[in-house]
């Protein structure tokens, strides 16, 4: 395996390490994103990657993000059938394969749409240049007195107009537009972007007729259900498979190669029961008796390491930001605060379990695999394989949710390698248990603040210790310290006023493999330093919102670099997108006029506040809880307040501020444990994620209106909501919880 | 040999009578509808009808279904038109829509005891079937939406 292939592929250490943004690979220049000119004999236009126009003059639209909820599918074809003034019901959109021409294609991070709205447009303009050019030539008028209306090209002096259809193989001739002679359209011309456009992929979820990887089906195919290490990178020391060779249906027995560290996104190993059907591949794999190797990780234990990671963060570490004294103004400070915080291991449990289908011949591989990163995918494939990367296709059909998980193509590796040996195609399924006890964890973390106060209750210094292991360690048998990409997530960008800050970071060894879980340390960070905020306002006697808005301090962009810090801004310039505290605060007021935060009190309503800026976009959330009689808590009503900048469906933006906060919930009520190196969950009904009852029950969104820049969607709602329910639920029982899961049912005095 | 109809069609299946009816519809029809989540009935990605109550087909073998009479997603309604597939949409409800043929079939067979649900007993039937999504708020108006057009 080429190792410096596979670095090269590691998007988010890249993104780690580069200060400055854009790793598109491709500029906005039309010429830049051409395919072949288009096919004569077919005459379709096919000006760029992700526009043709077939010979009926209907658009067909490449999306090259991968779907998993967040209606990207929909966004996109959005976006060019506005440039392309299209008929909705003249458009269909097809999924592209992972291939780099596309540019990035790894759909994490939240930056579908910041980092692709503009190139979408430009492809867009580019095809609608192209047919009012050949529009304009046929009439023999100026280009410019011709614009596209409803699929047509129509001459304004005039009013001839032409069909797309008439126009398309003319414009299929003629060369590409130079750099600056295509314009998007400005903003008040669209069409579809901006607008609450339904679902495309509505009619066949409602009718059951989705394909996702679980559903792929290909001819001659065995289903492989894998039995894996129990513990990180150990490995069978022997195998009795009598009894699962007896079970019908079952045709080979197939052991994969052993798993060594680092994890990187490899397959972890282990003996594979290939069957006919999945049950018989399950029952199968359930009557294997394997014997496993013990290794450095086979003590890990959670009790253990939640007492080390909480003693680290309460020592000193290695200071990342520094401004003023903070040891000073703490010695002489007249009030003091600490607390400690502490959040576990987490699954991302999407509904859809990880699955991939293969079919390898003659040195050529073709993969369906529901991944959020399908290029990752194509390289590992061709890596596991030895084969060239252009010989592997990856199809990435619907994905049944990903939250990150799916970042890692280590099934579709699985999958391509047991089609290989067992010489016929093959789909590798994992059952939730798989899921549950063999994934790319959200990382365990403890955290430690200190506060000081001045008489008038003014919080004057901020000491804030962060401690995990870090997802470098998946990549790196070395890393044992929180990376950049990790601390730039709602760390070390903290957006306090205070004038004495320091921020440290402590050291800790990964035991499981790690990875990233919707929004990523923005999780554990958010609620930590939100959950100490309240908890200041409390011991300042003032008021959570005020507060909060006070420790923010005034309208004003943040400069990191002033504190020494690194940071790199979720990889996009710092100029366009600033860390803005007036957007932070503008949501603030914005979610409490929502919630009628100030009469709360007069209406006997608890209520919790946090606001928080991450991938770009800020996001205040309000949780109001209530309690029975046995102190079981439920959450009448959720308010979220959302400034994403330019948002292309705000319907669609509205479904992820509920989604993204009752993922939040799941995140503030599960928890993922290890005894003997094992994780000790299997299923749902011992990893808990919020089921409809625990929901809220309604939901106030509100999407500031703004011409901003885009930020991301899929990842902001979901670090404000478990700070905001923890400090909602201190207002109700005056009870601090500082530790996640938090209890479901809290016992007043 | 075990007899059944599926969405109004007879099938036989001579296999093992434990396997899940789950992996009969999508292995051996290789309709892909009703989909795996769990395989422990916690869930509810599975649910279809039977006899028209809702049910887990990740849990009942095929031993249980002789002679029974099985809807899924695909048959509920014949031109996909039931009032809850349009409430569905109407309301935006699916993200990435695993999950939602089984939230369908579970809101169907509550509909079908219960014209009016309340709150209360729109989250007693549907606590069976989770979204990892979050769109249980939109599964709830969805719901009343359509029980409203239906009573």
């Amino acid at each position: 395996m080429s190792q410096s292939r596979l670095t090269s592929r590691r998007t988010f250490l890249k993104q780690m390490t580069t200060a400055t943004g854009l790793t598109l690979g491709i500029t906005l220049a039309p010429r830049a994103m051409a395919v072949a000119q288009a096919d004569t004999r077919t005459g379709q236009l096919t000006p760029n990657l992700f526009v043709t126009i077939d010979t009926s003059g209907d658009l067909i639209v490449t999306c090259h993000r991968s779907e998993m909820g967040q209606q990207i599918r929909t966004a996109i074809t959005q976006i060019l059938a506005d440039e392309l003034s299209a008929d909705w019901q003249r458009v269909s959109t097809v999924q592209a394969t992972g291939d780099e021409k596309y540019g990035d294609q790894n759909t994490d991070g939240s930056r579908s749409i910041r980092r692709n709205l503009e190139r979408l447009q430009l492809a867009g303009a580019t095809a609608a240049y192209q047919l009012r050019m050949a529009a304009a030539k046929g009439w023999n008028v100026p280009v410019e007195e011709c614009e596209c209306v409803n699929h047509q090209v129509v001459h304004r002096g005039s009013g001839r107009q032409a069909d797309y259809q008439a126009l398309v193989a003319v414009a299929a001739g003629l060369p590409l537009p130079e750099e600056g002679q295509v314009k998007p359209k400005a903003r008040k011309d669209w069409q579809y972007t901006g607008k609450s456009v339904r679902s495309i992929d509505m009619d066949a979820v409602v009718s059951g007729n989705t394909t996702f990887g679980q559903d792929v089906t290909l001819d001659n195919m065995l289903i492989a259900v894998i039995q894996r290490p129990p513990v990180m990178f150990t490995q069978a020391e022997s195998v009795n498979d009598s009894a699962a060779r007896k079970v019908t249906g079952v045709k080979k027995i197939i052991s994969l190669p052993v798993a060594t560290a680092p994890a990187n996104f490899k397959p972890l190993g282990g003996v594979a029961v290939l069957a006919s059907n999945t049950w018989a591949a399950m029952q199968g794999v359930q009557a294997l008796d394997v014997t496993w190797s013990s290794n450095k990780h086979s003590s890990y234990s959670s009790s253990q390491e939640k007492k080390r990671l909480t003693n680290t963060a309460r020592k000193s570490g290695e200071v990342v930001r520094k401004r003023g004294d903070v040891a000073t103004a703490l010695g002489k400070a007249s009030k003091t605060l600490e607390a400690t915080f502490y959040v576990p291991l987490l699954a991302q449990a999407p509904m859809e379990p990880p699955a991939a289908a293969a079919r390898v011949e003659n040195n050529h591989a073709e993969v369906w695999t529901s991944t959020q990163n399908p290029q990752a995918a194509r390289t590992l494939v061709a890596e596991v394989l030895g084969i060239p990367e252009k010989n592997v296709t990856i199809h990435i059909p619907l994905l049944g949710g990903g939250f990150g998980r799916k970042s890692k193509p280590d099934f579709a590796a699985e999958a391509a390698w047991l089609a290989r040996e067992a010489g016929q195609p093959v789909k590798v399924i994992w059952r939730r248990e798989d899921d549950i006890q063999h994934g790319f964890y959200h990382t365990v973390s403890a955290q430690h603040i200190k506060a000081a106060m001045d008489n008038e209750g003014n919080t004057i210094a901020w000491h804030h210790n962060t401690v995990f292991p870090t997802i470098s360690s998946t990549f790196s048998t070395e890393a044992d310290s929180p990376s950049v990409g990790e601390l730039r997530l709602g760390f070390i960008d903290n957006p306090f006023d205070i004038p004495n800050l320091q921020l440290e970071k402590g050291k800790a060894q990964n035991h499981v493999r790690i990875g990233w879980l919707r929004s990523v340390a923005n999780v554990y960070h958010a609620f930590a330093i939100h959950t100490f905020a309240d908890e200041l306002a409390v011991a300042a006697g003032q008021d959570s919102r005020d507060y909060l808005k006070k420790l923010i301090g005034k309208p004003r962009h943040i400069d990191l670099s002033e504190d020494g810090a690194e940071y790199d801004n979720y990889g996009d310039p710092i100029d366009t997108y600033p860390i803005d505290t007036g957007r932070l605060l503008s949501v603030i007021d914005t979610v409490c006029k929502a919630a009628d935060w100030d009469n709360r009190h007069a209406q006997k309503r608890f209520l919790g506040l946090a606001a928080h800026r991450s991938f770009l976009s800020y996001v205040a959330t309000i949780v109001e809880v209530e309690l029975d009689d046995d102190g079981r808590w439920s959450i009448p009503k959720t308010y979220v307040a959302i400034d994403a900048g330019t948002v292309v469906n705000p319907e669609h933006v509205k479904a992820q501020c509920e989604g993204g906060s009752i993922f939040g919930l799941s995140c503030a009520i599960g928890q993922i444990t290890a005894s003997k190196g094992q994780i000790e969950q299997t299923n749902f009904h011992n990893y808990q994620v919020a089921r409809i009852q625990q929901a809220p029950r309604q939901f106030h969104v509100d999407i500031i209106n703004t011409d901003a820049p885009p930020g991301g969607v899929g990842e902001p709602p979901t670090p404000p909501f478990a700070p905001a329910l923890a400090n909602a639920l201190f207002a109700a029982t005056a009870q601090r919880i500082r530790e996640l899961p938090l209890p479901l049912t809290i016992k007043t005095a | 040999m075990i007899t059944l109809t599926l969405n109004n069609q007879k099938h036989q299946f001579d296999g093992d009578p434990q396997m899940p009816l789950l992996w009969f519809i999508r292995d051996e029809l290789n309709m892909k509808g009703t989909k795996y989540g769990c395989g422990m009935a916690l869930c509810g990605a599975c649910t279809v009808h039977v006899d028209g109550n809702a049910t887990r087909s990740c849990r009942l073998p095929m031993a249980a279904v002789n002679g029974k009479a099985i809807t899924t997603i695909e048959g509920l309604d014949e031109n996909n038109a039931h009032p809850l597939q349009i409430a569905w949409a109407d309301n935006d409800v699916p993200q990435c829509g695993y999950c939602q043929s089984g939230q369908i079939m579970q809101a169907a067979s509550l509909l079908a005891k219960n014209a009016a649900p309340s709150d209360e007993q729109i989250d007693q039937e549907m606590a069976g079937n989770i979204c990892r999504c979050g769109t249980y708020p939109r599964i709830r108006k969805a719901i009343k939406q359509a029980a409203g057009e239906q009573s």
